[in-house]
């Protein structure tokens, strides 16, 4: 046996973003290599599942996990990774509270398939075919993972021991964390691996009053170089959204949209949101109030829950079958 | 079940300074209000977060009411604007989720009210059990048999993985 410790890495429901991430650490990836045997990466290295299946309980040191969870395979994969990993880390946005796959919460399933499988322009499909989670042919019966109705988080799934934010990560910040694991100098279990404060304190533009009489949409300005985003009536997100990414996004002038996640206390991203906004609101007419709201905000699930519909108090708008309106639904599938 | 009549569960935020001590004065002149409404005092209205809101509704509410000194008449000045604006907001959002208006209201009561509240509050408590129950939790359960399929690909992984030595 090698002194060295083991390491696994493993994507779900992501876009592949969080693996480029890792490489983002540039040479210091050969340091990683250097402490720990990698055992499993399938986006960079040859592994088969069944090895894994095959190891003892926890023989995994650390497990790197991107990706929500949305399909019974995927389920699979987060009780097996939980079952032979020591440390489980959920990695990035998808992992830690849904991110985008977990937008598919704003809509159904059968949506879903709906567009997918017959709408879009780009599908031929003139037999009406879906993929079917059991299919008979000459040789026996095939099986697929069947996909769910609702995106889940890994932490809604297994439990697990750390969160690192950010969509994707950071480079320096996945780098942080390996360096806290290889000193052993990590949080409570449980915890966010990252910065405890918000976006805007790292943010260099000047803050004064907030005071608006209307919200703005990114094309509808060019923001001043110098003042908070927010005071120009750009809904920007760096109030309830954790430091970690150096806020890149406000400093060029571009509304931080809450990739790195809540902050630090906060349990449901959007509610920070709607309490921060409603406080800069200068109106005390209920009418007023309701319009600048409905005008400002159309889409108010994309603009509070863009990363972490799954991971909100409610996770989900309401399925037709259990008294959501079809209209609804209808303008989400729209929108 | 079916005859049963629905009794929807309500959760209400009232402010300690108006709307507590209305419902206090209810319950001292002996004005009735159905049971269903369950009270948390706050401190102020605008003390309530949406994130309450929120879960009392992830944790199986069929209803939450809002309750605070009307406007100007906020103990604390002005807060009470930030609960109107606030309530705006989540009214918004949960639009987008699909919940039905009726489910949320914010009621101004000052503490002479007592009348005008438990009005409000049957007349919720009405409209409430006229939408039927939330069960708001349900939204998230799957249809599938999670465990059987994954039953399936571990046999599956056993039989097709296994490399012959």
């Amino acid at each position: 046996m090698s002194e060295k410790g083991v390491l696994a890495l493993y994507w779900a429901a992501s876009c592949g973003g969080c693996e480029i991430a890792v490489l983002g650490i540039n040479e210091k990836i050969l340091d990683v290599a250097a402490a720990f045997d990698i055992v499993f990466w399938p986006c960079v290295l040859d592994g088969k599942v069944r090895d894994i299946e095959k190891m003892d309980d926890k023989s995994i040191d650390l497990c790197f996990f991107n990706g929500a969870i949305r399909t019974s395979e995927q389920e699979y994969m987060a009780r097996l990774m939980r079952q032979k990993s020591k440390v489980l880390v959920a990695f990035g946005s998808c992992a830690q509270e849904g991110c985008i796959p977990g937008l598919a919460n704003a809509t159904t399933k059968e949506a879903i398939f709906q567009t997918a499988y017959h709408d879009t322009p780009s599908t031929v499909n003139p037999d009406g075919i879906r993929p079917q989670t059991e299919t008979e042919v000459a040789e026996g019966t095939l099986y697929l993972p069947f996909f769910y109705e609702t995106v889940k988080t890994l932490g809604q799934t297994v439990d697990v021991d750390y969160y690192l934010p950010g969509c994707p990560p950071e480079p320096e910040r996945i780098w942080d964390a390996i360096v806290a694991i290889l000193e052993n100098k990590l949080p409570a279990p449980g915890s966010v691996i990252g910065a405890e404060t918000t976006v805007c304190d790292d943010c260099p533009r000047t803050r004064d009053e907030k005071k608006i009489k209307e919200f703005k949409r990114t094309w509808e300005i060019v923001p001043d170089p110098d003042i908070c985003l927010l005071e120009q009536g750009l809904v920007c997100c760096g109030i309830a959204t954790r430091a970690g990414c150096g806020a890149l996004c406000p400093t060029v002038g571009s509304p931080c949209i809450g990739c790195y996640g809540p902050n630090e206390g906060v349990e449901d991203f959007g509610a920070r949101m709607m309490t921060a906004l409603a406080s800069v609101i200068d109106s005390d007419d209920p009418e007023e109030i309701d319009r600048i709201i409905h005008e400002g905000i159309p889409d108010p699930i994309g603009t509070f829950y863009r990363f972490s519909l799954a991971h909100s108090e409610l996770r989900r708008i309401a399925l037709p079958a259990n008294g959501g309106s079809d209209a609804k639904l209808e303008t989400a599938e729209s929108a | 079940m079916a005859d049963e009549r629905f009794e929807p569960k309500i959760i209400a935020f009232l402010c300690n300074w108006c709307s507590y001590r209305a419902a206090d004065l209810a319950g001292t002149a002996r004005i009735k209000y159905e049971p269903n409404i369950r009270m948390l005092r706050v401190m102020c209205s605008g003390r309530v977060d949406p994130s309450f809101v929120l879960k009392a509704f992830a944790l199986g509410a069929d209803g939450v009411m809002i309750a605070g000194c009307h406007p100007g008449e906020c103990h604390y000045l002005e807060q009470n604007y930030k609960t109107m604006r606030r309530f705006s907001m989540l009214k918004h959002t949960l639009q987008a989720m699909g919940m039905e208006d009726d489910r949320v209201r914010l009621q101004w009561a000052s503490a002479a009210e007592g009348v005008l509240l438990a009005g409000a509050i049957n007349e919720m408590i009405e409209q409430v059990r006229a939408l039927g129950p939330l069960d708001w939790p349900k939204n998230w359960s799957e249809n599938g048999n999670i465990e059987e399929a994954i039953e399936q690909l571990v046999e599956e992984h056993a039989e097709a993985m296994e490399v012959p030595v």
